[in-house]
This record gives C-alpha cells, sequence and structure tokens, in this order.
C-alpha cells in the first residue's frame, strides 16, 4: 500500500518524493481511467483507525476546528454522512462532490472547488475529531443528548504556566486535521468540507502547517523544527504495536465503548521566539534541547536513537541539563507516559513588529490526556528551560473516533 | 457595490448585465395571442378584447389622459393581482406581459393611481388550437416576473424620494436630521443593489467608496457625503462648502432618478431574480459583515438588513417555482432567512441599526455564520428555477 513512498521520502527529501511517486495517480482519475489508481499514493479512508494517526506523516497540514451551529442531532448526523462520503472520494483523488468541479450544470456553483484538478491525493488523509462542547455546550446545556455519552478524559485542558490563549483559535466542536505531500490538496479537502457544512457548521479557526515535525514510522527520517532541532526522534511509531495499544488507542473498556480503537487528539499552538533563540549560542541551544544540533544525538553520547542516558554527568553535573527540553519531557521521568506526536512548523507570516509569527503546531494523540499529556505539560511549562523561548496560543483537545467500518459515518458509534 | 471594476469595462457590458429591457416583441411561450391594446384616459378604460386564449398575453397599454395611470390585470374576485403596471405617465405605453390560466378576471384602468379603477370583466379562455395550455410552472414563472418588476419598481420610488428628502437636509445644512435619512434612504438602494449596479456609470457615480476610486476619478454619490457627514475618522478633512454641498447633492439625486426611470423599463426572468438574490447576500458577505460599506457612518447593518430583505423578497417570489422543483432547498432556505432575520431583529435599535462599530467579535462572527449559512444554498437557487 504505502510502498512507493517509504524509500523515496527516508532517503531524499520529500521534493523529490513527491516528483517521482506522485506523478502517476492524476487526481479524478477514477472517473474515467481506473488503472490510474494501480499506483499506491492514497490511504484508505475506512479501517479499524482512522487513516492520518500512524500514518506516516505527510509533509503538510490543514487543521481546522469547527463550532457546531446547528440545534438538530438530525442534521449534525447528516453532515457526518455527507463529510464521510466527501472525504472517502477526496482521500481516493476524486472530486468532493459526485458531479465534479467542471462537468455540472452552468448555472449551478460546481460541487467541487477544482483547485485539486490535475493533482494526486498526494497521501491525503481526513481524520475527525470531537471537542468537548459537543457533548455540553458553555452553558452546561446537552445539546444532542450525547452528555451521557462524553468520556471523562475528554475535558478542556487546564491553564498551563506560560499559556497565552487567543479564545477565538482554540477549541471546537468538531475537528478535521487534513494531511497531504502537497499543500493545496490539503487546504482544498478543508475547503470543500466546510463549505458542505455551512449551517450546520461553522468554522472557529484553522491553522496551515508544513515540514512535518515528527515522524510516525521508523521509515522516515527525523525531520526538524523551526529551531533547527531534529524532533519526533522519541515519538511512538506505528510499527510499535504494543507501545500505541498502550499510549495512543483508546480501549473499548477505558470509559465509552464507541471510542474503542480510538484516541484523542491534543493541539497546541506554540509560538517560538524565533529571533531570540537564533541569538543563542550553539551549545545554549543544545543545553536547553538536550540533544546536539547536528546529529541529534542525546549530550550523554551515541547517536540519534541511542536512548538518553539522563544520570551521566560531565565535569559541572549531567551531562544532559535537567531542565532540557529531552529532559524534562523523557518517559522515564513521566511515569513512562509516550504519545504520537504529529506536529507541523507554521510560519504565518510576521507579526506586527516583524518578527516571525511562526513556531511548531503541536499535534499529539494520546490514549488519555489525564495521563500522557497534562501532567508533561505541567512538567514543561514549569521547569524546561525551553520555555523561555515559547508562548502557547491556542489550544484544543479533541476525541478522535475510530475508524469507520464500509457502509459506516465517522463516529456513528456515538450516536447509535 | 460589488467590486472596483474599470469604468472602461462597466461600459463594455451588455446595456444591462443583471437585467433585460423590455422585449419589444410579443414573447409569448405557451398559447400565445396578438396584443391586446388597452387605451387609458382619466375617465375610461378601453380594452381591444374582453376574452383571449390561456398562455401569455401581453397588454399594450397607451395613457391617453393627462393623469399618471396604472393597470392591473385581477383574479375574477379583484382579490388577488395577476399583473401590473404603474406609473404611465401621460402620453406614455408601458406593457403587462402575463402568462394566464384560463379562467375568469377582471382588467382595472387606475387614473390617478388611486381607488378600485375602471374595471372590466376579462375572459381567458381555452388555448389556440395546436398550442398547449400554459402549465403551472409557467403561470407561477409569469407572476413571480411580475410581481419582481413591480417591487422593484416600487423600491426605486421610494429611493427617489427618500433620497430627494435626504438631499434637501443635507444641502440645507440640517446635518443631525440629514444623517438620520441617510441610512433610511440608503435602504431604498440596498434592497435592489444588484439592480441598481446593472446601470454600468451610474453605480460608481452613486455608491463608490474612498477605496474604490481609481487614481483621477472623482469621487461623487452616497459615500462622498457620508464623509462629509461623518469625518470623525479623517483629522486633516476639509468639509464641503455649502455650495459644493448642493452639487454633491444634486449628483446624486439626478443619478438615482436616472436609475429610477432605467429600473421601470426592465423586466426580470426568474433566474435574473434568483441571481440578484444570491448576489445580494454576497453583497452582505464581502462588505457589510465585514464593515466596509460604511466607513464614516458605521451604518452597515442598516445596509446588511436591506441587502437580506432584497434577497428574500426575490426568493420568495420564486419559492412557489422552487417547491415544485426542490423543496428540500426551499425547506433549508426557510430556515436560514428565519436564523438571518432573528440575529438581525437583536440588533435593532430605535428605528434602525446598531452601529457596526458596537458590535463585539462574536456577535458579527455569529452574523457571518449565518451569512455563509444562507448564501450556500442560496447559490443553487438559480439553477434551480431556471426557467
Amino acid at each position: 500500500m504505502k510502498l512507493s513512498r517509504r524509500g523515496l521520502i527516508g532517503s531524499g527529501s520529500a521534493v523529490a518524493g513527491l516528483a517521482a511517486g506522485f506523478t502517476a495517480g492524476d487526481a479524478y482519475a477514477g472517473r474515467g481511467d481506473a488503472a490510474a489508481g494501480a499506483v499506491a499514493t492514497t490511504y484508505p479512508f475506512r479501517g479499524e483507525h482512522q487513516a492520518g494517526i500512524v500514518t506516516p506523516a505527510q509533509d503538510r497540514l490543514h487543521f481546522a476546528a469547527f463550532d457546531v451551529v446547528t440545534r438538530s442531532r438530525a442534521e449534525l448526523v447528516g453532515l457526518l454522512k455527507a463529510w464521510t462520503l466527501a472525504a472517502e472520494r477526496m482521500t481516493r483523488g476524486l472530486s468532493a462532490g459526485p458531479i465534479g468541479p467542471t462537468e455540472g450544470a452552468p448555472q449551478a456553483p460546481p460541487d467541487d472547488t477544482g483547485e485539486a484538478i490535475g493533482l494526486s491525493s498526494g497521501g491525503l488523509t481526513l481524520t475527525f475529531g470531537f471537542g468537548p462542547g459537543l457533548f455540553r455546550d458553555d452553558h452546561g446545556r446537552d445539546r444532542f443528548g450525547l452528555a451521557g455519552r462524553r468520556p471523562e478524559a475528554l475535558a478542556d485542558l487546564p491553564h498551563f504556566a506560560g499559556d497565552q490563549l487567543d479564545p477565538d483559535r482554540s477549541r471546537g466542536d468538531l475537528c478535521i486535521q487534513a494531511c497531504s505531500e502537497d499543500p493545496q490538496v490539503a487546504v482544498h479537502a478543508i475547503r470543500n468540507l466546510a463549505r458542505i457544512g455551512f449551517g450546520t457548521v461553522a468554522v472557529r479557526w484553522s491553522q496551515l502547517g508544513f515540514g512535518r515535525t515528527s515522524t510516525t514510522s521508523t521509515s522516515q527520517a527525523t525531520p526538524r523544527n523551526l529551531f533547527g532541532f531534529k524532533d519526533g526522534t522519541a515519538n511512538v511509531k506505528a510499527e510499535e504495536t504494543d507501545a500505541l495499544a498502550e499510549h495512543v488507542w483508546v480501549a473499548a473498556d477505558d470509559d465509552q465503548a464507541w471510542l474503542g480503537g480510538g484516541s484523542y487528539l491534543v493541539a497546541r499552538r506554540v509560538n517560538m521566539h524565533i529571533e531570540t533563540w537564533d541569538r543563542q549560542g550553539l551549545q545554549p541551544q543544545e543545553d536547553v534541547v538536550g540533544r546536539t544540533k547536528d546529529t541529534g544525538a542525546p549530550l550523554s553520547g551515541g547517536t540519534e536513537l541511542t536512548p538518553l542516558d539522563l544520570s551521566a554527568r560531565g565535569a559541572d553535573g549531567p551531562l544532559i541539563p535537567v531542565d532540557s527540553h529531552v529532559a524534562v519531557v523523557s518517559p522515564e521521568r513521566n511515569r513512562g507516559a509516550r504519545m504520537l506526536r504529529r506536529g507541523y512548523n507554521f510560519v504565518d507570516g510576521s507579526n506586527a513588529l516583524g518578527g516571525l509569527d511562526a513556531g511548531l503546531f503541536f499535534i499529539a494523540y494520546v490514549r488519555d490526556p489525564r495521563t500522557h499529556f497534562i501532567p508533561l505539560q505541567h512538567r514543561m511549562a514549569g521547569h524546561d528551560a525551553m520555555m523561555e523561548y515559547l508562548r502557547f496560543t491556542s489550544s484544543a483537545v479533541f476525541a478522535v473516533p475510530p475508524g469507520a467500518a464500509p457502509g459506516e459515518y465517522v463516529g456513528q458509534a456515538l450516536f447509535t | 457595490m460589488r467590486s472596483a471594476l474599470p469604468a472602461a469595462l462597466l461600459l463594455a457590458l451588455p446595456a444591462l448585465a443583471a437585467c433585460t429591457q423590455n422585449a419589444t416583441t410579443d414573447t409569448s411561450t405557451a398559447g400565445g395571442t396578438g396584443t391586446i391594446d388597452v387605451t387609458a384616459t382619466d375617465t375610461a378604460c378601453e380594452v381591444s378584447s374582453d376574452s383571449a386564449p390561456a398562455g401569455t398575453l401581453t397588454f399594450q397599454v397607451t395613457n391617453g389622459g393627462s393623469k399618471v395611470n396604472e393597470f392591473y390585470l385581477y383574479s375574477a374576485d379583484g382579490k388577488r393581482i395577476v399583473g401590473e403596471v404603474e406609473n404611465i405617465g401621460p402620453g406614455l405605453q408601458s406593457k403587462l406581459i402575463v402568462t394566464a390560466e384560463q379562467g375568469a378576471y377582471l382588467t382595472a384602468c387606475k387614473p390617478g393611481m388611486s381607488g378600485k379603477g375602471i374595471r372590466a370583466g376579462f375572459t381567458v379562455h381555452e388555448p389556440a388550437s395546436g398550442s398547449a395550455a400554459p402549465s403551472t410552472d409557467q403561470v407561477l414563472v409569469s407572476k413571480a416576473q411580475n410581481q419582481y418588476r413591480l417591487w422593484v419598481q416600487r423600491q426605486a420610488d421610494t429611493l427617489v424620494s427618500r433620497t430627494r428628502q435626504f438631499v434637501t437636509a443635507y444641502a440645507g445644512g440640517r446635518d443631525d436630521v440629514a444623517r438620520s435619512l441617510y441610512p433610511q434612504a440608503r435602504t431604498y438602494w440596498e434592497s435592489i443593489e444588484t439592480v441598481a449596479e446593472s446601470f454600468g456609470q451610474l453605480d460608481p457615480r452613486t455608491d463608490a467608496r474612498e477605496a474604490d476610486l481609481r487614481p483621477g476619478q472623482k469621487w461623487t454619490g452616497w459615500h462622498r457625503i457620508e464623509k462629509d457627514l461623518w469625518p470623525q475618522r479623517d483629522p486633516s478633512y476639509t468639509p464641503l462648502s455649502a455650495h459644493q454641498r448642493q452639487v454633491y447633492g444634486d449628483d446624486l439625486l439626478d443619478n438615482v432618478t436616472t436609475i429610477r426611470d432605467g429600473i421601470g423599463e426592465l423586466t426580470f426572468t426568474t433566474d435574473q431574480i434568483a441571481n440578484g438574490s444570491s448576489g445580494l447576500m454576497e453583497e452582505v458577505a464581502t462588505s457589510k459583515v465585514t464593515g466596509e460599506e460604511e466607513y464614516w457612518s458605521h451604518t452597515d447593518l442598516w445596509d446588511f438588513a436591506a441587502n437580506v430583505k432584497g434577497a428574500r423578497v426575490g426568493y420568495e417570489d420564486v419559492r412557489p417555482i422552487l417547491l415544485g422543483r426542490d423543496r428540500a432547498l426551499a425547506r433549508t432556505l426557510d430556515a436560514r432567512f428565519a436564523t438571518i432575520d432573528r440575529l438581525l431583529r437583536q440588533q435593532r435599535a430605535g428605528d434602525g441599526y446598531r452601529p457596526y462599530t458596537d458590535l463585539g467579535h462574536t456577535e458579527v462572527k455569529r452574523l457571518a455564520d449565518a451569512v455563509n449559512a444562507l448564501a450556500e444554498p442560496l447559490s443553487h437557487l438559480t439553477a434551480a428555477v431556471l426557467p
């Protein structure tokens, strides 16, 4: 399935991968030329788990959070059905609607917006999540008769030291994570899904990301974040079946059965004080991260994949400083908790003072935010030397239902 | 206005992009008859025939009297207007084209435009041999076209009278009165904005915002006067002299009067009505909900409400046709119009609306969401009601 991309992206640049790997699948080719789909550049929308979690992280992101504006449960379910159909089509490289961007009646707006004509899906995945507000609104009202089915762990994140959240780009009742090797394909997907949703949902905020900052498969090389460091070396990987079951997938008997096989998605927009960071010496930068900037090896020695040795000491104390990022968030200092990170770099131009409005759009998938995210974030906020260069501007948490089986719509188990 | 198209491009457009001139030939599509001549005087209403076959009827009305006249086709009980032409000046002609089913009707002239009029019976009998009876759909289309034309004409008439009041107050230096009349008069512009915009050059001369101007283009119209009445955002602004006020005011009144007169000549097809409805919601989305239209006065919500009203009238006009073709779309549009009306009612203040600058981000976002929720399904109306 995913064979064509592994060697390409692992050994060369993502751009080379795009050029070599994605020429065969012509977008919308399914309409006229089924053979074009033979080259595997798509990930199936349906399955035990939703795609876009352990799927090898694509290079581009468009993430959108929505407010549900209808009061009708039937309309909400109708939208999830319509989204499922459109999402399944688009992940196959087809148009959003069955008619197509140029095939419809001349007086009617096309049911696909058209900017993905001629593009392959770029390995598009669309991953849907449910926020706490879907179960009870801000006034505590049980909007859709779902309050009794809210898992305990699905609650707004607490305030963390250093949070300067923009309420207009935090939280959300629903979310869609669109990932593709092609930014235009990811944007096209969110745009068309938002359009289908008008009147039932309204876009609350959205975020573009580029340059995946994590690897989710051992086949991928570790990328770099905007601090210039390799990021996500210690991530849970697709190949670690046991670790995924322990740290990422919610078990059916964890809490609410409908979420079994799903996960929790934590999203945090982390602005970096880029210009300040760039004025730090190389050694101080490495002390903040706990790894070398060059190879990503831990400061305790070895190569990138060598385990941390937090006890290794040099003349002035631990080789890996206790307040370094890797030390603060390491599983061994956090009751063994691990997460599957799937974040992206972002640059939203420059701010009013000429600094880059840039950083990391952090996305993590965890089995339970109360054990796998919140304690780590508190530790980081309190002890991590990196905090001096970070400002958290957006925060959201979503329950990500399991994958839809054939004939089902996404999240169906919640409503039945 | 929709956008700052270069004037040359506007001129190059087919004379009236959104509308069509009254056809001079009989446009019968079903049944079809010759033209029925109506001679209206101050005391009589002579109709050349008291019956016609079912289908498209054309009444050619000539005002031979000294009073302004009107001509109506009513249902037999005189309660339902089947078709109507207004404002026929002495010595002038006008045309009523209407698709009528078999049945009994009344004709009426109304010299002086008041009272019950001079009425007479009129029979629509079975269609001429070889022609099919008009379908229910055709009758609905005809009714929609006539209703909308009439409504637009009335809005345009009120636009002229309200603009005259506004210009009088403004030129007379009664600024407080002018400031209260400004958004009221604008309401009648905004409700038919998509029609008014079809008048090429006249639209930018009437409704251009300062930011829309090309280098060297003279700024005239509503927004030029708006800035003079609410100059607070421009500390270096030099107020217009009394003479300039008169000049700009007269120019505005002249232009809206010309547009009104032009509107009197227009007819609308159902897809044009639907396009107009959809276009008005685009106006809301691009310049009203953003607070750009009334940069100086912040009376954007008046325009917003007027655009929505115009969109609603157009929609309701073609709704009976839509019901026979796409009932689900009609249900959705009914609900979405109701939502946006409810939100607008929450913004009412006095006889109008709160200033845009008083709205918080959440209120604006809620309005914008409602605009999207309505505009998206409304964009499918045209294809659904195509002739």
